[in-house]
């Protein structure tokens, strides 16, 4: 199959991984999203390490 | 480099794009999921951070996404006999089986793992069940078995407004299973009637759908048993916590026409609908679509009037 330079394959793939892109970049932003939330939370405590417990 | 290998690295013209991905995770039945689940988050008498809270509905929603790539894989020889499947992206030729195998699973991990972390560990392994009762006990166990498919498999479209409530209080009570026992009870006459006006498609099949295994006349009367036991938890439920008076009203009316839809197709006979290409059935089918999402708005209305002191009795 002779393919031509600007084949519809080829817009195909740049919107599947133009849709992949965006998708990683929306959980990036939202797991930062939700641990800001968690962090800031009132209940939030740190958990104790190591170094705390001596 | 040989012919083999030419033809190896050769893409293939028909390549899914990223909507036949999409495609896999049945997204009206996710729309169903989203709608049902934050009406069960809002329902509950705990305030919900609004990230955590939009993080709840989607991580429900890519679940029950997952639930369906998986379905879609199991179900790929009996897609591509029925009409109303044969367009799906595994029997259209466009993704492999094996592609909406890896989708489902990822998604079904990524989902459980990121709800039980956003929310609670009880959320997640609710989720974990939902997924677990779809895929498994319903399409791969008893969608081909038993002519009572359609009743168990509305159990695992019923669950997303429990997971909701559990996921913002991380508890459970009795409100959310009233929610679930109306998607319960809603999902048979909703698909049965569909099944009367789509009528080669589950024989061709071979699904063992009431229609095919009990005959069209057995199929009516269960409609209408079924639509009167919905009736009554339908508008029972407008007493309970998630109730009012708002839901009361829409509740009264909407059942008097789904009663009145059901009573129409019980009185039809075969010839009936075939002059009309079963009107009666079809037009049920379009009501069945609006009765759950008003019963779940009037719920929600309920809720968000609370706050205000006016929601509720």
């Amino acid at each position: 199959m002779a393919l031509k330079k600007e084949h519809d394959l080829h817009k195909r793939r740049f919107g599947r991984n133009m849709g992949v892109g965006l998708l990683l970049g929306s959980f990036v932003v939202l797991v930062l999203a939700l641990t800001m939330v968690k962090v800031t939370s009132s209940g939030f405590q740190f958990p104790q390490t190591q170094g705390t417990q001596d | 480099m040989s012919d083999a290998s030419i033809n190896a690295s050769t893409p293939r013209e028909d390549e899914a794009g990223f909507g036949d991905y999409f495609a896999l995770l049945k997204p009206r039945v996710m729309s169903l999921v989203v709608f049902t689940a934050f009406v069960g988050l809002m329902a509950a008498p705990v305030g919900v951070h609004p990230v955590i809270g939009f993080c709840a509905v989607l991580f429900i929603a890519i679940g029950g996404g997952a639930s369906g790539a998986l379905n879609m894989w199991w179900d790929a020889d009996i897609d591509q006999v029925m009409k109303r499947t044969k367009a799906r992206p595994i029997p259209a030729g466009k993704v492999e089986a094996g592609e909406a195998l890896s989708l489902g699973l990822a998604l079904s991990g990524l989902s459980v793992i990121m709800l039980a972390l956003a929310t609670n560990v009880f959320a997640g392994a609710f989720l974990a069940f939902t997924i677990f009762f779809y895929v498994v006990v319903y399409t791969m166990w008893l969608k081909r078995a038993t002519p009572q498919n359609i009743v168990i498999g509305g159990a695992a479209g019923a669950f997303p407004p429990v997971i909701g409530w559990i996921a913002a209080t991380g508890t459970m009570s009795v409100e959310p299973w009233l929610m679930f026992a109306l998607t319960f009870m809603w999902t048979p006459p909703h698909f049965w009637a569909l099944a009367l006006f789509m009528r080669s498609d589950y024989d061709d099949a071979g699904v063992p759908m009431l229609t095919v295994t009990h005959g069209r006349r057995a199929t009516r009367v269960h409609i209408l048993v079924y639509t009167v036991l919905l009736a009554i938890l339908a508008v029972g439920t407008a007493f309970s916590g998630i109730g009012g008076p708002i839901y009361l009203a829409v509740a009264s009316v909407m059942n008097g026409l789904f009663l009145l839809g059901a009573w129409k197709i019980f009185r039809r006979n075969e010839d009936d609908s075939e002059v009309d290409d079963f009107k009666a059935e079809r037009s049920f089918f379009k009501l069945s679509l609006l009765y759950l999402f008003l019963h779940f708005g009037a719920i929600l209305v309920e809720a968000s009037l609370k706050p205000y002191g006016l929601g509720g009795w």
